[in-house]
Parts: structure tokens; sequence; C-alpha cells
């Protein structure tokens, strides 16, 4: 269809678009949002019924995101590379004052202070700082490399400091990691060298322990993953035991009983539901998805002539990998539990459309454009 | 990575900044840094691939041997899933201070319907009505075709009863986990744990106080009350009610050292299973709603106040014959000795002119003070939702001054009697009372109220009363009670007193040598007999069922009983200290009761009586008594086995 009218020769926004787009990478992404539809019809109406809503409460919130999500990845994935530059640097401002007045005006839920209240709709700023402070980052980690005497690391650093200051403060320990980690991720694709490399794996490593002793939940955590019986381990039994019960091909739709009995099936172990009800083959699908869409773009990152291009695409990747990676494994009990959405499957809103905004920009930067093109001064 | 080779085209734009350097150099090696800057990073986007590629390789494996190899270990979470919501119903128990269960859960089942789910509404009801005959015919079949979702038809029905709904299979008919409020000890409880509504929140007593903690946590709750002592105050206030025809009553029983409230009745009652059909009169806690002028039972925290500020001595002398004119008022005595009285006297004759006079001498403000003091002027801070707040005026005046003095003009609740009467007995602590369980190893310290010596020369005049005056009805060999009467004229109808219905109460302590329990009774308006001569007054009814309940009670309490002879060490020395101008003939009868040999050591010059109760104390005039006959040993081993 969309081939036929958009010729070849089509030089419109879209038509371009069209045609330089990376179709692999769009497709991986279509997919995991269809399984993440079918996952939302299974795994959401019995947390709304645990919360006493409608039936579809969840799924019909969902969907009104989803839309929302994809217009914002279409729209961030036309931006040229500068676009998606100055995009991300003022976004990141934006999402910083946001995450600020959380502190002042958020409301509490669960001892944190994460969530905005709009009216109707409540937005969690932090899911949105990932991807913005991804590709400032690899803004300023490029301009030292290619700028004499500018001191790209050091803002760099300043901007992930600020928004650790922050995240910390609401508290957002999770958040905080990843931002960490991808910061640490873009840093070494950038160059550092391997003496520092060395030091700041300890120093993260020491960051860690030292959130256990300081944060108790973090501990808590911890201590049950090391050991299940210090504490209540239910959700993460229960997640085992569906697994268990998926095995090759699952209960079958429907069938499944883990999500009536997690309270969070439906955003941290939304994994484990898809295990027991459609099996191993399903699983292995989600995983091959999210492992090709990593890899595809790192190919993409590879073979890229531009060095902000190539640190902000690692950036975007390692980011969206990471999160699937923690979300998978630690409902496989290969890690402690941490409050992470399954990327385009878990149900929440401002984490859709802030993997909307940032799967938009890898979009925009994986385009075939001229070398350099739309980064030419 | 394969097209490293298409790097010299990068010579065919410029890089951001560049085109300000006009300089060759710097272009070269920033040139040559970029192109080594990213080749470096694909080098390491590699390694980051490679990293990936382990965890979604072992991600993979992980599953496989989760899903695959793996036995399962035991059934599905099915088992934990349903018993969860279990659990969540139990609201915990209440039990008393020995462990006794007052109030714990039934298990029970709701049966409800859909009404989207039953398809012939008209053969359910049927079929329903020859199982449940008392559900309304009409009514359910109107209900059952409403559409609505969830239909409640019976609440906490028998095993027997869901069996029989199961066996007519009819679709659209559910059951629902629920669970019932028990009370197994029936009305003995009913006002201080309150009742639960359906849906068993608390919404009276202590079951609507700790409502949440009940719901939340799993312990019991436990009561300062004891079951064996309430079912004895219970059933000799129940018995002294029908003997004198009161129309109510109620009864208190508080430890007076830690405050714990140990026994409270109030009657008439009501059955918690059928709380909703009794009248309201039943369901009103007496002992801490019901606000009530304490007459003359008053006069005990007016004689303490007069002592402890010092504007009276044991020995003051009041005039009680002549009447006090106050404006329009004109107060007068029904049994005063026509005579100057001291303050025991006062007491022991039920004085209200002597009373009055005290309280003139110390004056409004002290008044209010150590009113204040006793906790008689504020709500109780007791962990019951149905605590009354003192009526009085707010405009006090001297006339409010006088009546207060004999307990007119103020109303306060029977708890607060027990509360304030306990500090003046227990060395002169206010310790606020509470219907909890106290941890023995701390327990409130309290705030001095009175001096210990006022306590000493209160609990002296108490037993006084108790063996000469109002209350010889009240005492029970052995248990040393010392208490004060009070008959007070209801409002009537109208507006005004009534002489004829009277409020009478009775407020005992014991044993009074070192105070452990205080007791108080009230009746509502008890009738005369030929029992009681027809007279009608506190001596007569109250006093007597408070004696009743000590002499049940004491021994449950562990207080064990003296021996032949009244030991009360600072009586005698108080009686010494009183004139005795041959009319004080209850002095030579407590007299009487005292051992010869105290009288003789009390006869003896080296210790002095004359500046008596407020300068010094009793006890400590008596234990120099007792050193002083140490040299006598056959008398000595006497006193002590008397003691133990």
């Amino acid at each position: 269809m969309s081939v036929r009218t958009l010729a070849r020769t089509d030089v419109s926004v879209v038509g371009r678009w069209w045609w330089t787009v990376d179709k692999w990478l769009m497709a991986s992404v279509v997919g995991l949002i269809l399984i993440g539809i079918y996952l939302t019809f299974a795994a959401d109406p019995p947390a709304a019924g645990r919360i006493g809503a409608d039936t579809y409460h969840f799924v019909k919130r969902q969907l009104t995101f989803l839309p929302i999500a994809c217009l914002a990845m279409f729209a961030a994935s036309l931006l040229s590379p500068r676009g998606v530059r100055r995009f991300a640097a003022i976004g990141f401002i934006v999402t910083i004052v946001l995450m600020l007045a959380t502190l002042v005006f958020g409301a509490e839920v669960k001892g944190a202070r994460r969530w905005l209240t709009l009216g109707p709709m409540s937005l969690q700023p932090s899911e949105f700082v990932k991807p913005f402070l991804a590709v400032t980052a690899a803004w300023m980690f490029a301009e030292q490399k290619m700028k004499e005497g500018f001191h790209g690391n050091l803002a760099a650093m300043a901007l992930l400091f600020t928004t650790v200051g922050v995240l910390l403060s609401q508290p957002d320990v999770g958040m905080t990691l990843v931002c960490c980690a991808v910061w640490a991720a873009q840093f070494f694709i950038a160059g550092l060298p391997l003496f520092w490399v060395v030091l700041i794996a300890v120093a993260g490593m020491g960051c860690i322990v030292g959130a256990y002793f300081v944060f108790p939940h973090v501990a808590s955590r911890v201590d049950r993953f090391l050991d299940p019986t210090t504490g209540d381990s239910y959700q993460v039994t229960q997640a085992m035991r569906a697994f268990q019960q998926g095995g090759l091909f699952g209960r079958g739709p429907g069938e499944g009983r883990v999500k009536e009995a997690l309270p969070d099936a439906h955003t941290d172990f939304i994994f484990a539901v898809a295990g027991e009800e459609f099996g191993i083959l399903l699983c292995l699908v989600i995983v091959g998805l999210f492992a090709f869409l990593v890899f595809r773009a790192l190919t993409k990152a590879m073979k890229e002539e531009n060095l902000f291009v190539q640190l902000a695409v690692g950036g975007l990747t390692v980011q969206f990998g990471l999160q699937a990676m923690i979300n998978m494994a630690s409902s496989l009990r290969m890690m402690p539990t941490k409050g992470m959405t399954l990327p385009f499957i878990s149900y929440g809103g401002s984490s859709l459309v802030a993997l909307g905004v940032g799967m938009g920009m890898l979009l925009a930067l994986t385009r075939r454009r001229r070398d350099a093109e739309g980064l030419s001064s | 990575m394969i097209r490293v080779g298409r790097a010299p085209k990068r010579a065919l734009f410029l890089y951001p900044g560049e085109e300000v350097r006009p300089s060759e150099r710097p272009k070269v090696r920033l040139h040559g840094a970029t192109k080594h800057a990213i080749d470096t990073g694909r080098m390491r986007l590699m390694v980051t691939a490679g990293l990936f590629c382990f965890a979604f390789t072992s991600i993979s494996v992980r599953l496989v041997d989760l899903m695959l190899l793996k036995e399962p270990t035991s059934a599905p979470g099915l088992r934990t899933a349903a018993s969860a919501p279990h659990n969540k119903l139990a609201r915990a128990d209440i039990v008393d201070r020995n462990g006794v269960i007052l109030a714990t859960n039934l298990p029970t089942v709701n049966l409800y319907a859909d009404s989207a789910k039953i398809g012939d509404a008209k053969a359910a009801a049927d079929k329903l009505i020859s199982v449940l005959p008392d559900v309304k015919d009409d009514d359910l079949l109107r209900r059952l075709t409403s559409g609505q979702r969830f239909i409640y038809l019976r609440r906490h029905m028998t095993p027997g009863e869901q069996m029989s709904v199961n066996r007519l299979g009819i679709p659209g008919l559910y059951f629902e986990d629920s669970e019932r409020r028990v009370y197994p000890q029936g009305n003995l409880f009913a006002h201080a744990l309150g009742t639960t509504d359906t849906d068993n929140r608390g919404s009276a007593g202590v079951e609507k106080t700790f409502d949440q903690a009940l719901s939340e946590k799993r312990e019991p709750l436990q009561l300062s009350l004891d079951l064996r002592v309430q079912h004895a105050v219970h059933e000799t206030l129940a018995a002294g009610i029908a003997r004198f025809r009161a129309e109510a009553g109620s009864a208190v029983v508080i430890d007076v050292h830690t405050g714990e409230l140990v026994a409270m009745v109030s009657l008439p009652d009501f059955d918690p299973k059928a709380v909703g059909d009794s009248p309201a009169d039943s369901r009103f806690n007496r002992t801490t709603l019901g606000l009530y002028e304490m007459g003359s039972t008053f006069k005990l925290f007016t004689a303490a106040m007069a002592l402890d500020h010092g504007t009276s001595k044991v020995t003051s002398m009041y005039d009680a014959s002549q009447p006090i004119k106050i404006g329009r008022f004109t107060i007068k005595d029904f049994h005063g000795l026509n005579r100057p009285e001291s303050v025991p006297e006062i007491l022991i004759h039920s004085s209200n002119l002597g009373a009055a006079r005290m309280a003139m001498d110390a004056g409004t403000e002290t008044q209010k003070k150590y009113l204040r003091a006793f906790g008689l002027l504020s709500p109780l801070s007791l962990e019951l939702p149905e605590v009354g707040t003192p009526q009085f005026p707010t405009n006090w005046r001297d006339i409010n001054t006088i009546t207060i003095a004999y307990g007119h003009g103020i109303s306060v609740t029977p708890v607060h009697v027990v509360a304030g009467i306990s500090s003046l007995v227990n060395g002169g602590k206010m310790i606020p009372s509470t219907v909890i369980k106290r941890d023995p190893n701390n327990i409130p310290a309290g705030t001095r109220v009175i001096s210990e010596h006022t306590s000493d020369a209160m609990r002296a005049m108490m037993r006084m009363i108790v063996l000469e005056g109002s209350g010889k009805q009240a005492d029970v060999a052995g248990y040393e009670v010392g208490g004060k009467t009070g008959s007070a004229e209801k409002v009537g109808r109208h507006g005004g007193y009534s002489e004829h219905s009277l409020r009478t109460s009775f407020v005992a302590a014991f044993p009074i040598d070192a105070p452990r329990y205080v007791v108080l009774v009230v009746l509502d308006e008890p009738k005369g007999s030929k029992e009681t001569y027809g007279f009608a007054t506190a001596g007569w009814n109250s006093a007597p069922t408070v004696g009743t309940i000590i002499a049940k009670i004491a021994p449950l309490l562990g207080v064990f009983p003296m021996g032949h002879h009244d030991t009360f060490e600072p009586l005698p020395t108080l009686i010494a200290a009183l004139p005795n101008d041959g009319k004080n003939e209850y002095a030579k009868k407590a007299v009487a009761s005292v051992p010869a040999m105290m009288m003789d050591e009390l006869a003896r010059p080296t210790i002095s009586m004359a500046p008596m109760p407020t300068g010094s104390r009793p006890d400590t005039i008596a234990a120099l008594i007792k050193a002083d006959v140490a040299d006598l040993p056959d008398v000595v081993v006497e006193e002590d086995g008397a003691a133990q």
C-alpha cells in the first residue's frame, strides 16, 4: 500500500522518511508493540479487577497511550540528526524542570514522589530523562573530540550529576542505575582510557553497594534475592511457577493463573504472564526481537561515520536493551527484582510514550543519509 | 566496519567549528583525532554488542532451563492464592487481661447473585424460597430480575444452608467468604467492647477505637478488664438493682496504681448478637458517657483540696449549725450535729454546710485548680468513643463554689470519680485511666495532685466514714474498706430537684492501709423497703452493694484479708487528734477497735499528737510507736501475725 503511494521519487518529508528509515528496526518495534497489545489483554484485566476498576480499565488506558507513543515515535523519527540533538537538549531541560516540580507538587506513592498529576492523567517525567540524557551526553562526548578546548566530558558529567541528584531526591534508585549505566556505556564507547574504565566500573560497584546500605528497600530486595527465606519473595516465587507451568506451548490464552496472584503482573512481571500462557515459544520470540533490535541498531552505529550519531545511537540502544534485559532477568530470578517496564509490552503510559520518543530518535539517527547530512554547520 | 574505506570522503564537508580555523594543522589533527575516535567507538560498540549477546543468551538459556528442563516443584500457586484473601479477612481477637477471649471471628459465607447470569429468575426464586423460607418472595424476584451484577441475598449463612443452596444448582448464585464477630461472653462486656457492623468494621466501643489496628494486625488486643471481676461486679450490681428496685446502675473497679479499669458495668446492657433490637437506653454506656451530679461523694475532693491547700487542718472546726444564706439560696444541713464540726466529722456526718465552708475558705480559684488536677473538668482520655465531657458552670460564682463543694452543680462520669478518688488514696498521684492492659514495667508516672500527707489523712477519714458514718454497710471483715456515700436528688422532668427520686452512689478504696482498688457503684432511683426501713439513701443500697462486690472480688484480685483487728495505723493517731469532749461517741467506739497496746502507746507523752494531720505524717508516728514497743516480744509477734 504505502509503497505504492510513496514513490521513490517522492521528495516530500514523509516520502523521504519512508525511503531512508531502517525498515528492520521499525519492523521489530512494530512486532514488540503487537505482542504488547496481545499481552495487555491477557494481563491487565485481573489488575483492573484488583483495584476494583472496570475490567478493561488498564487495557483502555494502554490503548489510549499507544497511538500517542506511535505518533511521538514517528514525529521524532522525521528529525534530522541536528534536529534530534536540539530536541533532546530542550527536552532534557524541560524534563529536569518537571522532575523538580514532582518534588514539590508530586503525589507521594509508596514513599516516592515521581508522578505529576495533570488533569485526568499522571506523568512520570523521569521516564523521559533517559533518552534525552543519552542523546545530550552523546553530543557532549562528541564535542570533546571534535572541538578543541571544549570540555565535553566535564559537561557530560555535569548532565549526569544533575540527573542523578534529582532522581535520588525522589528517590528512584532503579532509574538512577539505568541512567548511570547508559552514561558509562557511552563514555566507554567514546574512547575512555581502559584505566578509567576499570576505575568507573569499581566506582559503579561502590555505588551499588552504597545504595544497599543507604536505602532500606534496596537492601531488602537484594537480601530477598540472595536468600528468598529472609523475606517475602512471593512475587518472584509465583513468577517461577508461572514459567514452569508454561512449558513449551503454555497453558493457552486466558488460562494463566499468575496474573491473578501477582499484583505487578501487568507491569514488572508481564514476561511471566507471557511465559505461562504462551510458553517458551513466545518468550524466545520476545527475547529474539529485543536482541535483533539491539544488534541491528549497534551495527548501524558501527557503520556510522559521525561520532555524535554513533554515541547517541549507542546510548539509546544500550538504554533500550538494558531495560529489557533487567526486566526479563529479574522476572526469571537472575537478579534482584527492580521495578522496570518491559519496553513496549508492559503497562505504563509515561513509559510507553518515553520509549516512543527514544525509539523515534533512534530511528531518526539511523536513517540513511549522505554523510553528516543535517549536521554540517 | 566493512566500509572503513569510505573514510576519505569525509574531506567533503566541514565539522562544526572547523570553518573558524584558518590554520591547516589543527584541521588535519582534528580530522585524524575524529577518525581515531570513531574507530575506537566501533571497537567499543562491538564489545557492548558482545555483552548484550551474552546477556540475551543467558536469558534464553535460563528460559529453556526453567520452562522445559525443570520439573514443576509443586502445583501452581493456587493454594497460596486461595488462602491469601481468607487471611485478609480475619479481624484480630480481643482478650481480657488474662488472655480470655472476649471477641473473635466465626468464618461464614455470604450468598450473592449475579442477576445477569440467572436464566429463569422465577424458578430460581421459587427454589431459593424452598430452602430459605424467610427470604421475601416478591422482593426476591424483583431483585433477581433487576439486572444488577451483585446482589446480597443472605449474609452469614450456616454450613447447612450453604449446602442446601448449593444443591439447588442455580447458575448465577455465588458464595463469598466472610466472617462474623462473635462475643463468647454475651452481654458481659457489651459496652466496653462495643459493636461491629455487617462488614465487620467497629462501630462502638474499643471495636471502633481500635478498628484499624484490629483489622490490620494479627495479635489480639488485650484489655485491662478482668473477666472474673467483671462477672462478679455484673452479677452483684444486677442483684442490687433488683433488690433495691432501681431503674438502672453502673459499677466501676479501677487499679489505683496503674489506672487500669478492671471492671466496668453499665446496666441495663444489651446482647451484642442483637444490638439492633436493643433500646437506646441499653446501649448507653453509663460508666463513661453518663454525666451525673455525684452529690456527697464530692466532699472527699473538697476535703482533700482544703487539707492539701492548707486552708483547713483535720482539727479545723466549722460551724454547721447556722444555714448559709447567699442571694436567694439558703443552704441547710440534713444530718448535721448542730455544733461546730471538725473535718472528719463533716465527712462522717456528710455535712453540706461544713463542706461549703471548707470550699469558701479555699476559694473558687483553688477549687477549680484542684478539680482540674483531679481530672474532673476535662473529658476522659479513655480509649473509647463514648466519653462524656463534664458539665460545670462556665461562670463559676460563689453559689457554684458552695454547691460544687458537696457535689451539686457539676456533672461527671463514674470513671471520672474512680480516677479522681484513686489519686486521693494512692499517695497523691493522678494516673490517666485506661481500658487497655498496661505493661507492669511501664506504668505512667502520673502527676502529683496532693501531698502524701493529705493522701494519708484522706484514707484515714474514708476509713472512719465506714466505721462510724454512713458507709457502715460497705465494710467487709478483713478487707478494711474506706469510702464515702453520695445521695443526689435527681433533676426532675420539669427541672428542679426531686426529693423522692435519688441517685445514690458509694465509692470505696480497699484495703485502706495500702489501697489497691477503688470501687464505685451508682444506683439510679433505688426505692426504700421494709428491709431498709424505708430509706433510699446511699448508705442503705449502694454501700452494701459495694461491700458485696469487694467481698467477691478481693480474693480474685489477690488481696489478702487482715486479722481480727483493724491495724490501719494512721487511724488511732487521727482519732486522738480529734476533740474528745464526751459527745464524740464514734471516737470512743473507733478507739475501742484499736489494739489496746497501741492506745497505751498513744497515751505516752513522748509522742506529740497536737499539730497532727496536715503537719506530720500519721504513719510515721505509727512507725515510731511500733519501734517503741519493739521490746515487748509477745505483743509484737501477735501484731505481726495480724498484719500478715
